[in-house]
């Protein structure tokens, strides 16, 4: 077992390093100026003299060559520490941590939302399939994936202004000071990302249940007269959970791509927000670093997942 | 439509009657504002956004402000009064007395000096973005805690009303001296508010302070920006979650608001002083020909369009290279006899496909290069595009990130064909508003690279120009040849609409969004 | 447009089989009905849309739904329903090149390293997971931000880039596990001991066994492409104005007009939804019908 772990933890030394390579240079390779971006992208009366330019590129270590800067960064991304951002001059580790909050907090509420849907409607749609049932919750789940979560979002503000002339609060409430506030701010932006959350994993509990019903130690559990409810209850959900949790795992690791759009709609200080801000402002060290925390996320997901499957399944572990 | 021009009317006399009426203001009360964008560091001499100027401001005070109430007028904010010498070469300042920073500290002559001398010759690491319009200074001299003597090498004709800057927020002289970049990282000023908090993409909190020279100002207790853009940002004024956005709306978001507000809402409409411009890459064929670049300034119907556009986007002025309206511009009777300007746009076509027909372009196809910032580039370039089509023009709308945008036309060697360039300044002056048309070995922003020697020794002849009308005639002299030549042209000029809650008093619009920001003034009827 | 034509009779080797998937499937059928109408559509957009969608009408600016304008006008006074009627153009082009883009070089990617296994597998299977801890959108956006349009006939060549490329490593998984349990068949071993070429062997006897799993994703992608098209044009980082797009239309103006002119965000926000609802729809069926296994 421990030598499964160290092997696991050695494969993710060169995806991480790969995504930053890529991240790094591909930022760098394009034409443009992150520099002029900041100085001339709003310009109020100012004819900005090249030298002020290059006196704050040099400021930056823009000026350097590419594979010292890299280095650099390198170095101090390893020992944590992201290095300022362009745009701020504060510490990337400060932008993120002060935003990280809220982001979490949406993603888990979007998280239990989709497993409080996902869990009875895939049983459901599975144990009855092909009836109306069935039919209902997977036009039901495959429009959760069709519509898209900013226009979710937008036609949610539009009731609430229209009907309640109300919008959720605008600055961030944590949970731990006013709950009231905070989940009124939070719960929309949760339900407008989770339902296509919840949707993806109602499809994938439906097919691992329908899956594990074929097996054959369910069918025996039938032949000896089981009520099929019992069945099911006790010997495919167990079973059929896994692929379940896999795939929740997987897309909370990818609820940032969710949120990039969504807070941008509701106007929330979060993660998702800060990277499109960090993009339009050509960030580089910003997005270098939300890339390369987004991919260690999902990395360590991956780990996880693959322990608890090696923990269940002995096979896994000697291949 | 018809009932919605009628709200209009409605609050728009509203606003008259209660800027008229001189009310007692009221103290007390906090003040939420949204600001559409966030600033970068904290460092006046170092910044170029409104999204600094609205947060930031109400800390700081200048030399000299501009009076919202009378603009282009110049009041004093440090200053209590001054002096010009007859030659124009030496400004004096009085000080006013008492003035505390918010560290309690009191405010000398020496403070305004090493701002001034910070603006001017920055120490390394220290930016100021703005040395050009301080060139002028030869020297500053304090010869007492109360009196500031600025001594210029030659005359200067924006030199006052850059002494009104918003931009030059007056420092603390003791903390420069410990370290030069202390304001980018500090708050510390003499402004009306003190600094409380920066959440960074979130929220910019300020209180009174209590020790402000101006007594019984503020009259808020404090005030919240919150950083908060587009659609979210209406929604949030519709709500009433923040009272006033200072940058400005577009005519919808306007008719937006006041449908939602009715009886709450006052709208304060000014024209802006900005623009968006056409630049032709003069390095680029066929664009190194007038005709070409002529023709094109030709076939666009910006009578027509300022009427059509000013329904959709923040823009509604047709002027020249200076706003309509400020008194160093061109009538509108010298402006329609310049190319473009023209009210007969079927005659000014024909000119224009002759013209290209001349060049061996009738079938010109070209790529207009644009930001991806919806509002007003969107549709000021879908309406080029369409205006362009007519004299058979093909053009491709091409709308990049920002970085991309300005990466395409100040690259060494630029690739762009055309583009859509905005020229926007804090505030009326022609030194400022030339910078585009300058050559470029003079300018940093003119991206259309041509070299026009006229051109640069007008600009120096009418910046010298201490005599108004004179002046004016200069600069019509330039004006006649930048539209002649055609490197950059005028498009249309933008229309600043603000709508804010009615409770919220004091605040009057300028044609400028970076200008009567301290809210010292401001007030809330509650 | 005649690629929905064509991945119906790409099905083959059974009597009637579209008839059979139809009476088998009626909830795929139904998506597919609604990708041929699209098609349609987009195909005839000159016919069928009432107005050129470029047209600017100034006269006519935010107009509600009428006689004249059915789905109303935007803030150009340009017609809505003729704008959804292109948009459609816009959705099919980028969605089926990039999906086909991204499926393919994912496929082959996938049988390769499948087929040749050790360290090219290896070294492949290090690239792909780079590529997948990338959350899509992120990968998009980034890839935009920093190509920016590049236009050729029309199409946002580095949009299709930007949306194809995370299909890649997600497609490859797929077809790699595949090709991985074909490899394994006696009659490969038996190819390979008679001497075939490589080439050979993988198009001949491990390409035909992958087609199932690829047609599959193919269509899920498809979906996945437009929703992703629709975002990043929300964004501002995907189509250009004035081609008429679904996720264009969201972005803008249309968000300022909430109240005033709720038929600039509804319409094109239920167009996006049928088609992505439509290509699900069609591919999760297509996935039951053809090979229940395969996970999307």
């Amino acid at each position: 077992m421990l030598k499964f772990i160290v092997h696991r933890i050695l494969l993710m030394i060169p995806t991480l390093l790969g995504v930053a390579v890529l991240v790094f240079f591909l930022l760098r390779l394009m034409p443009g100026d992150p520099v002029a971006t900041m100085l001339m992208g709003d310009a109020g009366g100012a004819n900005i003299p090249r030298e002020v330019l290059e006196a704050e590129r040099a400021r930056l270590g823009l000026d350097q060559p590419l594979w010292v800067q890299f280095f650099k960064w390198l170095w101090g991304a390893l020992q944590g520490d992201f290095g300022y951002s362009m745009w701020t001059g504060k510490p990337v580790a400060y932008e993120i941590g002060i935003r990280l909050e809220l982001s979490l907090q949406v993603a888990v509420m979007a998280t239990i939302l989709a497993i409080l849907l996902a869990l009875p409607l895939g049983t459901l749609s599975a144990i009855f399939k092909d009836s109306w049932v069935d039919q209902l919750i997977r036009v039901f789940s495959i429009a959760g994936l069709a519509v898209p979560s900013f226009w979710l979002g937008m036609i949610v503000i539009l009731l609430l202004l229209t009907y309640f002339h109300w919008i959720p609060p605008l600055t961030f409430t944590s949970l731990w000071e006013d709950p009231w506030e905070n989940l009124s701010q939070l719960i929309w932006p949760a339900l407008a990302v989770g339902y296509r959350y919840s949707a993806v994993a109602t499809r994938m509990m439906r097919s691992s249940i329908l899956e594990v019903l074929q097996e054959d130690y369910i069918r025996t559990a039938r032949a000896k007269g089981v009520i099929e409810r019992l069945v099911v209850a006790r010997h495919a959900m167990r079973n059929a959970l896994l692929p379940v949790v896999t795939v929740i795992g997987l897309e909370f690791a990818f609820l940032i791509g969710g949120l990039v759009v969504t807070e941008q709609v509701f106007n929330l200080n979060g993660i998702g927000k800060l990277f499109v801000q960090a993009v339009a402002r050509s960030d580089f060290t910003m997005i270098q670093a939300l890339v390369l925390v987004v991919s260690v996320f999902f990395v360590l997901v991956n780990f996880v997942m693959d322990l608890l499957y090696a923990l269940l399944d002995p096979r896994i572990r000697y291949r | 439509m018809k009932r919605l021009r009628v709200w209009l009317l409605g609050a728009a006399a509203f606003a008259a009657a209660g800027a008229m009426a001189a009310e007692t203001p009221r103290p007390g009360g906090v003040l939420k504002f949204a600001v559409s964008a966030e600033p970068p560091n904290y460092d006046c001499h170092a910044q170029t956004s409104f999204a600094f100027i609205h947060p930031v401001r109400p800390h700081y005070n200048t030399l000299l402000k501009f009076d919202t109430a009378k603009y282009p007028a110049i009041k004093g904010d440090l200053a209590e009064s001054w002096t010009v010498s007859k030659d124009g070469l030496t400004y004096t300042f009085k000080l006013r007395k008492g003035v505390k920073f918010h560290d309690g500290s009191t405010l000398s002559s020496e403070d305004v000096k090493a701002t001034y001398e910070r603006l001017r010759n920055p120490p390394p690491g220290v930016r100021s973005v703005r040395q050009a319009s301080y060139a002028d200074i030869a020297s500053i001299e304090t010869p007492d805690p109360s009196t500031v003597v600025f001594r210029l090498k030659k005359p200067n004709a924006s030199m006052l009303s850059n002494f009104a800057s918003p931009w030059d927020c007056v420092y603390s002289a003791a903390k420069l001296k410990q370290d030069p970049r202390f304001p980018e990282r500090n708050i510390l000023g003499t402004g009306p508010f003190t600094f409380v908090e920066h959440v960074a993409g979130s929220h910019w909190t300020g209180r009174k302070f209590g020790g402000y020279f101006e007594k019984g100002k503020p009259y808020l207790n404090g005030y919240v920006a919150i950083f908060i853009s587009g659609a979210p940002m209406v929604n949030a004024l519709a709500a009433g979650e923040v009272v006033v956005e200072f940058r400005g709306h577009s005519p919808a978001d306007r008719d937006r608001l006041v449908k939602a507000l009715g009886e709450r809402a006052v709208v304060q409409e000014s024209p802006w002083v900005c623009s968006l411009v056409v630049t032709f890459n003069t390095k680029k064929k066929p664009f190194d020909d007038q005709r070409v670049r002529k023709a094109l300034s030709l076939a666009i119907d910006r009578w027509g369009g300022a009427q059509a556009l000013s329904k959709v986007a923040l823009v509604r002025h047709v002027g020249g290279i200076l706003r309509p309206g400020y008194e160093l511009a061109a009538s509108e009777k010298e402006l329609l006899t310049y190319p473009g300007f023209s009210k007969d746009i079927a005659r000014s076509r024909e000119e224009a496909r002759r013209l290209l027909k001349e060049a061996g372009v009738p079938n010109l196809a070209f790529t207009l290069t644009n930001r991806n910032v919806a509002m007003p580039y969107t549709p000021v370039g879908v309406f080029l595009i369409d205006q362009w089509r007519q004299i058979g023009v093909t053009v491709k709308h091409e709308q990049l990130e920002t970085r991309l945008y300005l990466a395409a036309q100040q690259r060494d060697n630029p690739t762009f064909d055309a583009a859509l360039d905005f020229n926007c300044d804090f505030m009326d002056e022609p030194n400022l508003q030339l910078q585009k048309y300058l050559s470029h070995d003079r300018s940093a922003i003119n991206y259309a690279q041509q070299t026009d020697r006229v051109l640069d020794e007008l600009y120096d002849r009418q910046s010298g120009e201490l005599d108004r009308k004179k002046r004016y005639a200069i600069l019509r002299e330039f004006e006649r040849r930048a539209l002649e030549q055609a490197y950059t042209i005028p498009t249309i000029w933008w229309h600043r609409i603000i709508v804010h809650h009615k409770h919220m008093k004091g605040w009057h619009i300028t044609p400028s969004h970076y200008v009567g920001q301290d809210l010292a003034d401001v007030w809330l009827d509650q | 447009m005649s690629t929905a034509a064509a991945i119906t009779y790409k099905v083959p080797k059974r009597r009637h089989p579209v008839l059979q998937f139809i009476v088998q499937q009626p909830l795929g059928a139904a998506g597919l009905a609604i990708i041929v109408a699209m098609a349609v559509c987009a195909a005839f957009a000159p016919w069928v849309a009432p107005y050129d969608p470029l047209a600017v009408d100034y006269g006519a600016m935010l107009a509600p739904p009428s006689r004249e304008h059915w789905l109303g006008t935007d803030s150009f006074g340009r017609d809505v329903a003729s704008r959804i009627i292109y948009g459609a153009r816009t959705a099919l082009a980028i969605g089926f090149i990039a999906s086909f883009l991204g499926c393919t070089a994912g496929a082959v990617v996938g049988v390769v390293s499948a087929y040749f296994g050790g360290r090219t597998d290896l070294l492949i299977q290090g690239v792909m997971d780079v590529l997948l801890s990338f959350p899509i959108i992120v990968l998009a956006i980034t890839v935009v931000a920093v190509l920016g349009n590049y236009v050729v006939l029309g199409i946002d060549v580095n949009l299709i880039i930007a949306i194809a490329i995370p299909m890649l490593p997600r497609v490859e998984r797929v077809v790699r596990a595949s090709a991985l349990a074909i490899r394994e068949m006696p009659y490969v071993d038996a190819a390979r001991a008679a001497g075939f070429s490589h080439a050979r062997i993988i198009f001949r006897h491990i390409a035909p066994n992958v087609v199932a799993p690829y047609l599959i994703l193919l269509t899920a992608f498809v979906a996945q492409a437009i929703l992703s098209e629709a975002s990043l044009s929300f964004l501002g980082l995907g189509v250009t104005e004035p081609t008429p797009s679904w996720g264009l239309m969201l972005s803008g103006a249309a968000a300022d007009f909430y109240q005033q002119a709720p038929w600039m965000i509804v319409f094109p926000g239920i167009a996006i939804s049928l088609g992505v609802f439509a290509f699900n729809l069609f591919g999760d069926s297509l996935r039951d019908w053809l090979d229940p296994k395969i996970k999307l």
